[in-house]
């Protein structure tokens, strides 16, 4: 077909980002956003994490399509998941230790996130590799950017620091880092998006 | 087997209000803003979700502590817990249609939310980290269960007044359901100290 050629590789991306970020808009893949965020660093290793587990299950899918059977097609989309799953979270204790040992078990629950499976179900599996890569990459970033939105915030105002380092001097926000902080945090900066979104946004977001 | 009975009952109040899931290990999120806003069909949703826990829990660790450890496959552990709840969910879901379509009709559709939620998973992945035996694995999915229900009824509750208060535009629907929960959760670290494990 000719249109593929037309596909938007920039328009793709900036979807998963913007449009359907996963925690502020479609508010899926919860669990991990609140988990892990008291902290910048745990913030960004899962980030990275998510985006790779998105990428490789996409493309593998995409590879994939042509010979599932659409009857079987979720107990296979999900062995796939759970597969590249398992390769993040072995890496990710060989590599971090430290950072797995508090959050290994979120690392492990990647596997249940509804946005993981719902790109492989509503694009991979539909479409060529190149696309749904990008797509992963999207939604990855989306996603990243979100945790390390959180994280920021949490732990500049809970512990006064960044990535371990005190970089405020003055008692911090308690609060901030307790299971509470986190809830409140992302409704707070939800609410933050949708009212940049009706404001200046109003007419180009298409979701809703 | 000894049965210490202090234990599981400690357990079963540690994991239902000290570490509650939702509020202090934040899993389940999805669902659980997913199906508070109705009392109805948060208590629907609590009842499917205990038993289909329980079950879970209790067939994945026979299938752990005799197939997989002595076979050497612990490492596996993700692909097969996820495959047997999957299945799990799906044979509860025909055996209900069959054997009890009235249950099936008022309960049946919280089954399908039932297999992508993530506490399903997380019960029997703690519970092979922590090496339970058979009743601790059950009594703990049975907290785990309680305190789910809790915070679903708690959540509901306050959702269904809220549909008449005044809210400010960008905070409508989810955000203030977040503020909401912060708040619920703030009053559970309340309960930590309770027990010390």
């Amino acid at each position: 077909m000719a249109q593929h050629s037309a596909i938007n590789y920039k328009e793709l991306i900036l979807n998963g980002i913007v449009k359907e970020n996963t925690i502020f808009k479609l508010a899926l893949s919860l669990c991990p956003a609140i988990a892990v965020t008291s902290g910048l660093k745990n913030g960004v290793l899962m980030g990275f994490a998510v985006l790779f587990v998105q990428v490789m299950v996409n493309s593998t899918i995409s590879l994939m399509r042509k010979f599932i059977h659409p009857r079987i097609r979720l107990p296979i989309f999900m062995l796939v998941i759970s597969g590249w799953v398992t390769v993040t979270d072995m890496s990710m204790a060989a590599a971090f230790p430290d950072v797995y040992k508090q959050m290994g078990l979120y690392i492990q629950l990647i596997v249940a996130f509804a946005s993981i499976l719902a790109r492989a179900e509503m694009f991979a599996s539909k479409n060529k590799i190149a696309p749904s890569m990008a797509d992963g990459i999207g939604m990855g970033i989306g996603f990243l950017f979100a945790l390390t939105v959180i994280s920021f915030f949490r732990e500049i105002l809970g512990k006064g620091a960044l990535w371990g380092f005190p970089i405020i001097n003055a008692k911090p926000l308690l609060i901030m880092i307790l299971p509470a902080g986190g809830f409140l945090a992302v409704g707070i900066l939800m609410a933050f998006f949708n009212w940049i979104d009706a404001k200046y946004l109003k007419g180009r977001s298409s979701h809703h | 087997m000894n049965l210490d009975f202090t234990k599981l009952f400690e357990l079963i109040i540690a994991s239902s209000l000290i570490n509650n899931f939702v509020f202090t290990r934040f899993l389940g999120l999805c669902i659980f803003f997913g199906v508070s806003k109705k009392m109805e069909t948060a208590v629907g949703m609590s009842i499917t979700f205990t038993a289909v826990m329980m079950i879970s829990a209790a067939v994945i660790w026979f299938i752990f502590n005799y197939v997989m450890v002595p076979l050497d496959i612990t490492f596996l552990k993700i692909i097969v817990f996820i495959g047997i709840v999957a299945g799990l969910v799906q044979a509860s879901d025909t055996i209900m249609r069959k054997m009890a379509p009235g249950l099936y009709y008022k309960l049946g559709i919280y089954l399908a939310l039932i297999s992508t939620n993530c506490i399903i998973l997380a019960v029997p992945l703690i519970s092979a980290g922590e090496k339970y035996n058979f009743i601790e694995t059950l009594a703990f999915g049975l907290g785990s269960g309680i305190g789910f229900a809790l915070a679903l009824i708690i959540m509901a509750s306050i959702r269904e007044k809220l549909e008449l208060a005044d809210v400010p535009a960008p905070f409508r629907g989810l955000p203030m359901a977040f503020v909401i929960t912060g708040l619920i959760a703030l009053a559970f670290t309340g309960f930590s100290g309770l027990i010390t494990l």
